[in-house]
């Protein structure tokens, strides 16, 4: 089972910059500024042949959609990510009673579909949990009842099942030699992993981390499908109550190729701190 | 066989409802599989051709094809795959239905199998493209140099040399896109396609055992998932015959 060659994620977009001059000598040829107006007098004709008055009765919920959006983003990743570290170390370099387990909850994660696990948490374990008076008593109840711990938790267990294959990869990626000559200088287990194994392996890991974060934007609006009210679930009530088709979904598209757009800014960002050579 | 009486009752009644015969819902379940890799192959097919031009148009293709096909590349890559769906199975069968409507032919109803393959292969067709393209990269360009140097059409040389020369290094791309295909048709159940995931809701919410139904599903998809990566480990072993390990090149 550990070679069985399991979907690796994709570098949706690279966050290297371009290494070919040519690409950057003439910026805007003539073909380009054409196709920029064509784009833009796409927009202009969206924006006034289109019905868009629904825009001010919509806009604090439209608001509120894209905050919650936003906020289960982070959230996820950020614990999706603590997450995936104990699993990547567990499988690059842990007993065989952690690395089996953290393989295959990473192979399972990997192998079903978001939805499923989303509904199988929500409408599973949200229907198990009220057979047991304990739980209803409990302090947790008001927010087991709720849907977005949920949605938070699937979200979680996904981005750290993909990302746990991947810090693996980037764990075992870090050269030998500089772990030896960390334990050589005397160093202790866990400040070899803090000051060396750590920080190479997320510079190794950091181009598809990108690409991951930008997955898990577009995962996103699976939890309306349990009732969160993010954008997503925003615009398919703008389309319910006003009978619009495309107006909304337009509005939505771009407005998910905004956040990407800072995602992937961000990222590079982040990857232009990171001093790195090229060998 | 097992003694019914050292089952657990538990288990006892999931066997029950999933079985395949008439008060279990088994063969829905199976049904709603076999749908869900119809559309999985459509795709995931579907995405080939698409990808195989837009490959091309991104590196062979003049200055507008190939900011179309960035174009493409990055919108798809961008917006969530629900959200494209969405805009294209309601937006795009609206769309068909007005032009045809204007140009006086009646409404036409499009199932729900070709509408699900057409969307998803349109989404698989965005990530093909780079796959592809960066496997046709890998190949040794004197490869096709050396092609074009003794006088082969366009199409004779991507079916003679480009297409199986770039096969070793597409192939773990493809794989992974596969993969990805079976697992996004369960996005169809969201708009009410009923493949696996929808029939599995529907057992579900009728029968009210939610957690065997979802187990059950979610077995289904890691026995696909499993089951194809096998098969794909061994294509690829045999498409990189005669080649340098991966390992060894590292």
């Amino acid at each position: 089972m550990s070679e069985t060659q399991i979907e690796v994620p994709v570098e949706t977009f690279p966050i290297h910059k371009e290494k070919d001059p040519s690409a950057q000598t003439s910026k805007l040829p003539p073909h380009r500024i054409v196709l920029i107006l064509i784009g833009l007098a796409l927009v202009a004709s969206a924006a006034l042949f289109m019905r868009w008055d629904w825009l001010p009765q919509y806009g604090g919920l439209i608001l509120q959609g894209l905050w919650r959006t936003i906020w289960i983003l982070v959230v996820t990743v950020v614990l999706g990510f603590l997450l995936a570290v104990p699993l990547g170390l567990a499988q690059a370099s842990g007993p065989a009673f952690l690395a089996i387990p953290a393989r295959a909850f990473c192979t399972v994660i990997r192998g079903t579909p978001l939805l499923v696990q989303l509904w199988l948490l929500y409408y599973g374990l949200g229907s198990l949990f009220p057979q047991y008076p304990w739980i209803r008593g409990s302090e947790l109840w008001p927010y087991l009842r709720q849907a977005w711990p949920y949605a938070v938790l699937a979200l979680t267990l996904s981005y750290a099942g993909y990302e746990g294959e991947v810090m693996r990869g980037a764990f075992a990626g870090v050269p030998k030699g500089q772990l030896e000559s960390a334990r050589a200088f005397g160093m202790p287990r866990f400040t070899i992993f803090r000051r060396i194994w750590l920080p190479q392996a997320i510079h190794r890991a950091l181009p598809t981390l990108a690409g991951e974060a930008v997955l898990q934007l577009k995962s996103t609006p699976l939890v309306a499908t349990i009732t969160v009210v993010d954008l997503y679930s925003v615009a398919s009530r703008v389309r319910q109550d006003t009978f619009l088709t495309y107006e909304p979904l337009l509005l939505l598209a771009a407005g998910y190729l905004v956040i990407t757009g800072i995602i992937v800014m961000l990222f590079r960002r982040v990857e232009r701190l990171i001093p790195s050579k090229l060998g | 066989m097992a003694d019914a009486s050292i089952i657990p009752a538990g288990i006892v009644g999931a066997l029950d409802l999933l079985s395949p015969f008439a008060p279990g819902w088994g063969a829905n379940l199976l049904r709603g599989l076999v749908r869900s890799l119809q559309i999985a192959f459509g795709a995931f097919g579907m995405g080939l051709i698409i990808g195989t031009f837009g490959a091309y148009a991104k590196l062979y293709g003049g200055p507008i094809a190939r900011d179309l096909a960035a174009i493409y590349t990055t919108m798809v890559r961008a917006i969530p795959e629900l959200v494209m769906i969405i805009l294209l199975y309601y937006a795009g069968t609206d769309l068909i239905n007005r032009i045809l409507e204007g140009m006086g032919y009646q409404r036409v109803d499009i199932s729900g199998l070709v509408a699900g393959i057409v969307v998803l292969g349109f989404v698989q067709g965005a990530y093909a493209t780079e796959v592809l393209r960066g496997a046709i990269k890998a190949i040794p360009q004197g490869e096709i140099e050396a092609a074009r140097a003794y006088g082969m059409s366009p199409v004779l040389m991507m079916r003679r040399i480009t297409l199986p020369a770039m096969l070793p290094h597409a192939l773990p791309g493809l794989a992974n896109l596969w993969l990805i295909s079976t697992k996004d048709t369960a996005l169809l159940a969201v708009v009410g396609f009923s493949e696996l995931t929808l029939e599995t809701r529907q057992a579900a919410g009728t029968t009210k055992a939610y957690m065997t139904f979802y187990l059950a599903a979610g077995a289904l998809y890691l026995l696909i998932t499993l089951f194809s990566s096998v098969i794909l480990e061994w294509v690829e072993k045999r498409a990189r015959r005669g080649m340098p390990s991966v390992k060894e090149a590292r």
